[in-house]
């Protein structure tokens, strides 16, 4: 069966190497876990090795020519990310390591303490629960959590009562990386914001599939990284506000973060240069620059479009297979393009183990968010995550590789 | 049919320990229980130990996990069940060095009984903690329960 499609993946599938490759001999790949990683196209491989190749040095040191030339592609690529998520200024895009930095910086500097409240979802990745339940510890603030229905939403019944007057942060997923559920944003971040709260929202699984103007979410703060988008690992984005990142002390100290410095004391660069100290991840940020330039391109419109067809294609695959239960909302409504499912009595080690002999790579496990499959009753789940290049080939070898675990196993 | 890698890794014995468990259901009495968890895939066992002297009388356990991790259970508490402690704990010591062997080893059958089986899963570095779980389990229950006869005597 074919699906609607918005541009050709045939040919956006040659600027991926790697989907070419054979897992073993005679195994071609079948890659279905793009909610971890994403696959890197060759023009962000070129970036990056052009970048090593001929203009590597430090940034914002030094007058020679190859600092200069680092220089201006790593605030090139910034400047890029702020235009590719919608940002009123570059300033505002604060260059970390991953989003699980990004995350950590704003629990260490947002301000809130004893009697205060932080708010978090039951759906929320390891990375949006451990930083803040850290930072409760260290001030005495109060943990609370938004939490979920049996169809693998918020619960906002629970708005009102678990965001009060006490409630200095509200911290959420935009897009669950285990469930799919699509949150409603606007309607949590007014709740928070009725209340005075910060918003902080993980935009880990949302930015790289879908049109995210950060300016109109509503929101303080978002956190995504540049590896799950086509970008390299070591580098993710915190955007704020400008006024906020200047409101808000540093987080780690070092060079480049500092205006002037005494054995005494130190004042403290401008955003975003005041939260990047230490030698930034320059050639990852130049990857970071081609790869929204490369999601541009093609644009987020399509990106989306194209996914949210196969997304429909693969539950639709996933309804027809016995025993087979999704876990995270059942249809089309609100959800993007990673997909959870449990296959009765088989543990999803097995079921993955079993695919990866047939090249389909899928993730097993809990997925970093512990606490939600708890909620729904399950130690462990598969997941099938799609992404720009996923084709319908790919989920008809995901799904003939399930029918072959059930009879393995069954 | 499935590609060979597969049956090597999934030995028809391991399924059937799988598919039937020994051993499987907490048990009276015992004088250790402990409960042991592997983080990154969520498999938990509650395991019970009874010692008779330094005979190992009995081994029982609850828990949840892959295939491989369940039979490892099952095949486990047979080979320990009725042996004295320090043979126990040979044949735990033959298990691990199994487990190291990445697929190369000769196991031997007259120690490992059906653990032979599992030569398979040593080639497998994200399986070797499933198999290895009910093992580690078994021989953390052992030392408390040595150091509670200990204490006691």
């Amino acid at each position: 069966m074919d699906v609607a499609v918005t541009y050709d993946v045939s040919v956006i599938r040659k600027d991926f190497p790697i989907l070419q490759r054979e897992v073993r001999p005679g195994v071609p790949l079948v890659y279905l876990d793009s909610a971890a990683t994403s696959q890197k196209p060759l023009q962000v491989l070129d970036a990056m090795r052009d970048y090593n190749e001929h203009h590597n040095a430090n940034v914002h040191r030094g007058i020679h020519t190859l600092a200069e030339e680092a220089t201006a592609l790593y605030e090139g690529a910034r400047a890029k990310v702020a235009t590719f998520i919608g940002a009123a200024d570059p300033r505002e895009v604060v260059f970390g390591k991953n989003s699980t930095e990004a995350l950590n910086l704003l629990a260490h500097v947002l301000p809130f303490g004893p009697g205060d409240e932080v708010v978090i979802t039951e759906m929320e990745h390891h990375s949006n629960i451990v930083p803040w339940q850290l930072a409760c510890q260290r001030t005495g603030a109060t943990l609370k959590w938004i939490g979920l229905t049996d169809d693998g939403r918020l619960d906002l019944a629970d708005l009102d009562r678990v965001i009060t007057e006490r409630t200095k942060v509200v911290a959420f997923v935009h897009q669950s990386n285990l469930l799919g559920t699509v949150n409603p944003v606007a309607e949590v971040a007014a709740r928070a914001k009725a209340v005075g709260a910060y918003v902080v929202l993980d935009a880990s699984q949302s930015v790289p599939h879908s049109p995210v103007d950060v300016g109109s979410l509503g929101v303080d703060a978002v956190a995504f990284t540049g590896h799950k988008m086509c970008g390299p690992t070591g580098i993710g984005v915190l955007w704020a506000r400008l006024e906020l990142l200047e409101s808000l002390p540093p987080f780690l100290g070092g060079g480049e973060m500092i205006d002037e410095v005494t054995m005494a004391a130190s004042t403290f660069a401008a955003p975003p240069h005041k939260f990047e100290a230490g030698t930034p991840p320059i050639a990852q940020a130049v990857g970071l620059g081609a790869a929204v330039d490369y999601l541009g391109e093609l644009g987020m419109t399509a990106v989306h479009a194209h996914e949210q067809a196969l997304t429909a294609y693969l539950l639709e695959g996933l309804g027809a297979v016995p025993g087979l239960r999704v876990i995270g909302p059942q249809d089309m409504t609100a959800r993007g393009g990673a997909v959870s499912f449990v296959l009765n009595g088989i543990h999803p080690h097995d079921v993955g183990q079993f695919l990866d002999e047939y090249g389909v790579a899928v993730r097993v496990g809990h997925h970093c968010a512990r606490p939600a499959c708890l909620r729904y009753g399950v130690p462990a789940t598969s997941r099938a995550s799609l992404y720009l290049y996923t084709d319908t080939s790919d989920i008809d070898a995901l799904i003939t590789g399930l029918e072959r675990v059930r009879s393995f196993f069954g | 049919m499935s590609a060979p890698q597969l049956q090597a890794l999934y030995q028809e014995i391991i399924l059937e320990h799988y598919r039937t468990p020994h051993h499987k259901g907490l048990r009276e009495p015992f004088d250790a229980e402990v409960y042991h968890l592997n983080p990154t895939c969520g498999d938990e066992i509650t395991l019970r130990l009874h010692l008779d002297g330094d005979l190992v009388a009995d081994v029982s356990y609850e828990g949840q996990g892959c295939s491989i991790s369940q039979a490892s259970a099952s095949v486990m508490a047979d080979l320990v069940i009725g042996k004295p402690l320090a043979d126990a704990l040979d044949v735990h010591e033959e298990f691990l060095r199994l487990m190291q062997s990445k697929g190369e080893a000769t196991p031997d059958e007259d120690v490992l009984e059906d653990a032979v089986a599992f030569v398979g899963v040593s080639r497998y570095p994200a399986r070797i903690k499933c198999a290895l779980l009910a093992w580690m389990a078994w021989k953390d229950a052992a030392a408390q329960a040595v150091a509670e006869a200990g204490g006691a005597a």
